[in-house]
């Protein structure tokens, strides 16, 4: 099993004949995602990759039974495509899109609560590099051969320190059953608590790794959801130890303006929570290998 | 994006919340004729600087006579002003803004921020204004009252209300508070701002509800649609380099150290940050170029690095994701041929195509230290920077 995305998810690329789109409609297809539609306004009928293309979202999901979406919309219009597929029943979806407006974030998460939790759809990013269940697919845009199968779920903030991660994981050949990145930004649409709670549930993870870095409540959060709802051992590394105060790190969310939101105070209270903490980015897969050694 | 005091007054004066009258002035000369402009016999004299603790760091004067408006205006004019939050080099003072003196009853605090727990706009206020948020929350944390807006419908005049009457506001007053706080959620919403602070708000001797003071920062990301923002962007309160970095669309902060960093993707580059601190040097930046990392865009980082002198070793730290590494490789090539460096670079490449990318690198015949795991890279960076060091010292001692 795997989390969000598995073989049977029926893939839709929002924004599909932008260059940077038809690039990895095609990994992913290389990668075994079962891709079957993509959407931009206006050039229904074409298609790119050998998959077709539609107006809208509705008549994508009509058509080939989507449940789960990647925007790759640019910025001043990616909200609006968030929501779309929201409103035509997409379950998941992942927003690549990196620079859209916070307020507009608010405005989504508002607009995503106009449906039962049921029915629902679940956001990953936006400024992500997306989500691969190692094996089965790839909604996103990492690269799929530092994936191996395995049992380890990733939770991470940024793409290529996830990718580091993964590559460390990999040496020590240790798989990984799903790696989700919720992205850089400061309103997102998963925390790192909402996929613990799927990691919890789901029975081919055995460890979590949590990737995060400096700025924003969030590591906080889950400190605490783990001490109190988590049984699995649970292995972080947090980001930006070196990090001044009040600067903006890349990305948009990676600022340490309030207490508790610095490298040093998100290990503390990582720590005290009984998360198992990596002393530094070069020790990520050595820290999840021997957490896994004891708990094997 | 932040913009200055008397901008972000006339910003929230358009959204009807009250200021006292003020003028801006680019010479001592003009300061005085402002005062004279504005009339009455006390003014204030404010240092525009991106940063706040102005009053402490000497930018704010108050002053009785036009001599007295000269002789602060000289003190100000072309200074640099450091404040707590400026950091030891300060900000250039190149405008100071004259406004009418008023007589203050009380002061209050009011911010309006970003909530990323509740993930929606959030308003603090005070009874504690003129102290600095982060010392009312540690000293008078009752006097702290909080409200969340609804995005959905914005904010309500009863939250506005509530808070007028928590903060003890008395009832003839506390329209002209209502009156402020939507003032100002209408222009935090319809503007795109990160955070509007208002430090403090006054009620004066003659009841009014004034912002004496009034600081706004924008969302970068937002600014494609506010053009009338965009205008109020003050370079000269910018760092040059972080600046031009912004310019190339590369994100850069500026450090203390001594091995420049180019990494692309922003944890990344603070985990490699990290690693260097931890084999025992100091990064003299942040720098991500971004997860494409085209050979065009690491020529510009390797630049833009080396524009800052303490740079004394670079370390290059690229996982190819959506790029290759033989791509990544032959712009590091292209980019040291064109620069010829006389200090060490250490080359990290992982990802897709590593192999390729090692091998151009090692083909080019350039002296380029390389790496495979990102400790390795670390360790390399400083103990080449450590040699360099040596070797240097040894020379000048000869």
């Amino acid at each position: 099993m795997s989390i969000l995305l598995d073989r049977e998810s029926r893939v839709i690329v929002q924004g599909i004949t932008g260059r940077m789109a038809r690039f990895h409609t095609k990994d992913m297809l290389d990668y075994g995602t079962n891709v079957v539609g993509g959407v931009v306004p206006g050039k229904g009928g074409e298609t790119v990759e050998g998959v077709p293309v539609f107006d809208t979202v509705k008549q994508a999901v009509e058509a080939t039974g989507a449940d789960a979406s990647l925007v790759f919309v640019p910025p001043p219009f990616a909200a609006d495509s968030i929501m779309e597929a929201a409103d035509a029943g997409i379950r998941y979806c992942v927003c690549i899109t990196d620079g859209i407006p916070a307020q507009d974030m608010i405005r989504v998460k508002r607009y995503m609560y106009r449906y039962p939790k049921d029915k629902r759809m679940v956001l990953t990013g936006p400024n992500c590099a997306g989500t691969i269940s190692p094996g089965k697919a790839l909604l996103g845009i990492m690269p799929g051969h530092i994936y191996l199968p395995g049992n380890v779920g990733i939770i991470g903030r940024s793409g290529t320190l996830g990718y580091e991660a993964a590559a460390q994981l990999k040496e020590h050949g240790i798989g990984v059953s799903t790696s989700v990145g919720i992205g850089g930004d400061p309103i997102n649409g998963s925390s790192f608590r909402d996929i613990l709670e799927r990691f919890e549930q789901d029975k081919d993870t055995e460890v979590i790794a949590m990737i995060g870095e400096i700025g924003g409540p969030q590591e906080a959060e889950a400190a605490e959801y783990i001490r109190d709802n988590i049984t699995k051992p649970v292995v972080a590394y947090v980001a930006g130890l070196t990090a001044p105060k009040g600067r903006t790190m890349g990305h948009a969310g990676a600022i340490i303006s309030a207490f508790g939101e610095s490298a040093s105070e998100k290990v503390e209270i990582l720590s005290a929570a009984g998360v198992t903490v990596a002393e530094n980015p070069a020790v990520i897969g050595e820290t999840i290998a021997r957490v896994m050694g004891k708990a094997a | 994006m932040d913009i200055h005091e008397y901008q972000a007054k006339e910003v929230l004066s358009n959204f009807g919340v009250a200021v006292p009258s003020g003028a801006l002035a680019y010479s001592p000369e003009q300061a005085a004729y402002r005062a004279r402009e504005l009339g009455g016999d006390r003014w204030i004299v404010k240092a525009q600087v991106h940063a706040g603790g102005r009053g402490k760091a000497g930018g704010v004067k108050l002053c009785n006579t036009e001599n007295e408006i000269h002789e602060a205006c000289d003190e100000m004019f072309g200074r640099r002003l450091v404040t707590h939050q400026t950091g030891p080099e300060g900000k250039g003072i190149y405008r100071v803004y004259v406004e009418s003196a008023v007589p203050i009853d009380r002061e209050i605090y009011l911010g309006f921020v970003l909530d990323r727990s509740s993930q929606r706009v959030m308003i603090v206020a005070s009874s504690e204004g003129g102290m600095e948020i982060e010392d009312i929350s540690a000293e008078r944390p009752d006097s702290i009252v909080r409200s969340i807006v609804e995005p959905a419908v914005g904010l309500q005049e009863f939250q506005a209300r509530e808070i007028a009457f928590q903060l003890g506001f008395e009832a003839k007053l506390v329209q002209q508070m209502v009156r402020t706080l939507q003032g100002c959620y209408a222009a935090f919403s319809n503007l795109d701002a990160t955070m509007v602070e208002i430090n403090p708000l006054v009620i004066t001797g003659d009841d009014r509800v004034l912002a004496l003071d009034a600081k706004m920062s924008f969302d970068d990301n937002a600014l494609f649609r506010h053009p009338q923002i965009s205008e109020l962007r003050d370079k000269s309160q910018e760092d040059p380099r972080e600046s031009r970095a912004a310019d190339r669309g590369l994100s850069y902060v500026g450090l203390d150290g001594n091995i420049g960093c180019i990494v692309n993707g922003a944890g990344l580059a603070m985990a490699t940050m990290d690693t260097i601190k931890l084999a025992g040097g100091e990064p003299a930046n942040f720098l991500d170029i971004g997860g494409g990392a085209s050979p065009e865009r690491v020529a510009k980082a390797f630049r833009l690095v080396l524009s800052d002198k303490n740079v004394q070793a670079v370390l290059v730290n690229i996982f190819a994701g959506i790029n290759r590494c033989d791509w990544v490789a032959e712009g590091v090539v292209q980019a040291l041929r064109e620069l010829e460096l006389e200090i060490p670079v250490i080359v990290r490449l992982a990802g897709t195509n590593v192999a390729e990318g090692q091998k151009i690198l090692a083909k080019s015949g350039l002296p380029i230290i390389r790496a495979t795991t990102l400790m390795e890279a670390a360790e390399r960076a400083v103990g080449a920077w450590q040699n360099d060091l040596t070797q240097n010292t040894k020379m000048r001692a000869v």
